[in-house]
């Protein structure tokens, strides 16, 4: 039974995962559990992903198929469940740009790699980054942006991280549109990622995890 | 003897129509991708670029004069559309500097949206037109709301009724909508006609123009314009047939628009950015079912009618480009935002379009002097060989050194001759 939901959601099946949630509910099951598969199935998605069988694509609709499920299921749960984080990643689309397509994707990989993912939004200034920083203490930062004028703003929030004095304890990888080797050197950040999978491996290194 | 005007001008229309036509010009032309870059370099603000007419035409026409490319592009792959016609009509879809948009930033942005609802699909493809002016515009732009109020387009279609049907657009609301158009109209006439007198000054200076008009693949006219990047994905898996049903409706309609405008400028050379069809966005599968069919067709058709389009492969291509050999020989510009596609692409579309691009931006933003003109070495070493390529950044030029521009046009000229 809940192989079935694995499956269906990791091929993608959304009219057969809302049969098999809906059936699941009907007979009383534990909605945490469903969630669980869920979880299990958005794993494979991601990896899915990561080995060049999905694309972008597959990655946005497993995401709002999710997030049905989420929303059959919530109603009913008794207990908020508990989950493990294996770190913590800031991340956010840096001042002057509102691009965002590809900051969600990485957040969203992210997640489903087992992050505590605070996402600050379009357009954050770096003062913004910052106070996150601040408050959550995580181990990677990511900078999105799209447009050459966000080759600055990346270069004015790395100086702001390191003005505060938390440049030490953590690491910052940049992405999105053109970045490149070259705007890492210009904006002094610890690595650039082409795609999500980058961003993920680079986070999982900077945890100390495989 | 110094050259006039007039022969550089014939000269350098030559060059780039020898590397169109895959043959071996005098040498390497080089025609950038100017955009916010004049406005920067000018010493004007952001708003200036979208406010002031004047000052923008003058600041094209000093870049131009001071970097002296074989071809110049004008404003309107950069700032879109005036700032007093985008207030005036209240337009949602966009932000600029000082509306959404910092009054230092060099940009204006598309905002992602789902302008046309995921069930509005049968209503669009019942009548595309109707939906437009009645259900589009005015989401697009505040002042046209009102339009929402006018009876059905094609409810015109009968006898000796219709008159008193087509009086439902003499209502207040809907008078008021138009005589805010009327004043757009008359910015976007004086915006014209600055534009017009840059073109007939640097003509005389020896400048012909790049290209002035715009096509987009009917996926992306979906994607960009109706139901936004999340949404055009949802309808691959939920409605695929209607999606693809669109994209062909949307097909001719585009063809006969872009045919249109580009007549008129009498410009042969078209933009047709390739936005959402790149590796990054989705699989060749993808591609191939929902993208490259209407794509091709409004490619092959501009051909047909003596038009020139320039793709510009925004993002990454590499896997699409044995699918681009299907493209009629001598006849488009592949332009290229990656180095390794550019590489790639003489490979496999050599003999096939002329490229375009493969100067990464974040170079002409960060590197140096020295550093862009090895770039640009290997690219007329390799790509530039026995013709067929045009030297440009990668993409859209907003921010850039200028020396570093500088370099890429002089290095061009020097190294880039043909023997």
């Amino acid at each position: 039974m809940s192989g079935d939901l694995v499956k269906a959601l990791s091929n993608l099946q959304e009219r057969e995962v809302i049969s098999i949630v809906q059936e699941r509910l009907k007979n009383g099951e534990e909605p945490l559990s469903i969630l669980e598969d869920g979880k299990i199935a958005m794993e494979i998605v991601g990896k899915r992903f990561s080995e060049g069988e999905y694309f972008i694509p597959d990655l946005v609709f497993s995401a709002e198929i999710m997030k049905g499920i989420t929303d059959m299921v919530k109603p009913k749960l008794v207990r908020p469940g508990v989950t493990e984080h294996v770190g913590k990643f800031v991340i956010g689309t840096v001042a002057g740009d509102i691009h965002d397509i590809g900051k969600n994707i990485v957040a969203f990989m992210l997640e489903v790699n087992g992050f505590e993912v605070y996402d600050l939004g379009i357009d954050v200034p770096a003062q913004k980054f910052v106070e996150k920083i601040k408050e959550v203490k995580p181990q990677v930062v990511g900078l999105s942006g799209f447009l050459t004028l966000a080759y600055d703003s990346m270069k004015d929030t790395v100086k702001a991280i390191e003005a505060a004095g938390l440049r030490d304890r953590l690491k910052i990888i940049i992405g999105g549109g053109q970045v490149d080797e070259n705007v890492r050197k210009y904006a002094n950040a610890d690595a650039y990622g082409e795609d999500a999978v980058v961003a993920v491996s680079f986070a999982k290194e900077c945890v100390g995890g495989k | 003897m110094e050259k006039s005007a007039e022969e550089l001008y014939k000269e350098r229309s030559k060059r780039v129509e020898d590397a169109i036509r895959l043959q071996v010009p005098d040498r390497v032309p080089v025609a950038p991708f100017f955009s916010f870059f004049y406005a920067k370099y000018a010493g004007l603000t952001p708003e200036e670029a979208f406010y002031d007419y004047e000052k923008w035409r003058r600041a094209i026409k000093k870049t131009i004069a001071d970097f002296q490319p074989d071809m110049y592009l004008d404003s309107r792959f950069s700032v879109i559309s005036p700032g007093p016609l985008l207030d005036i009509a209240d337009c949602k879809q966009i932000k600029w500097p000082g509306h959404g948009v910092s009054p230092n930033h060099y940009s204006f942005q598309h905002i992602e949206a789902e302008y046309m609802k995921e069930d509005e699909y049968d209503a669009f493809l019942f009548d595309p037109s109707d939906y437009v002016v009645r259900t589009y515009l005015p989401r697009l732009y505040g002042v046209l709301e009102p339009l929402k109020m006018l009876p059905p387009l094609h409810s015109m279609l009968h006898g000796y009724v219709v008159a008193y049907q087509l009086g439902a657009a003499a209502k207040r609301q809907i008078i008021d909508a138009f005589e805010a158009l009327s004043k757009a109209n008359a910015e976007y006439v004086r915006w014209g006609s600055e534009m017009n007198s840059l073109r007939e000054e640097l003509n005389r200076m020896g400048f012909p123009s790049w290209s002035e008009s715009i096509a987009q693949a009917p996926f992306d006219i979906i994607g960009d314009f109706l139901r936004g990047f999340r949404g055009v994905v949802m309808d691959m898996y939920r409605r695929p047939d209607k999606l693809i049903e669109a994209t062909e409706k949307i097909l001719p309609m585009q063809l006969q628009r872009t045919v249109f405008f580009a007549k008129r400028t009498g410009n042969p050379r078209v933009y047709i950015p390739l936005d959402l069809g790149s590796d990054g966005f989705m699989s060749l599968q993808q591609f191939k079912t929902f993208y490259w069919p209407t794509a091709k067709k409004l490619i092959i058709g501009l051909i047909n009618e003596g038009i020139t389009p320039w793709l510009h492969f925004e993002a990454n291509y590499l896997s699409r480009l044995e699918i681009m050999t299907e493209l009629p020989k001598g006849k488009t510009i592949c332009h290229f935002e990656r180095p390794a596609d550019i590489f790639r692409a003489k490979e496999i579309l050599g003999d096939i379009a002329c490229l375009k691009g493969g100067v990464p931006n974040s170079l002409l933003c960060t590197g140096t002097p020295d550093d862009v003109k090895e770039h640009c070495k290997k690219l007329i070493d390799v790509v530039g060989k026995a013709g067929g390529f045009i030297m440009d950044a990668g993409a859209a030029i907003g921010e850039a050194k200028p020396e570093n521009l500088k370099a890429m046009i002089d290095f061009t000229k020097e190294y880039g001759v043909y023997s």
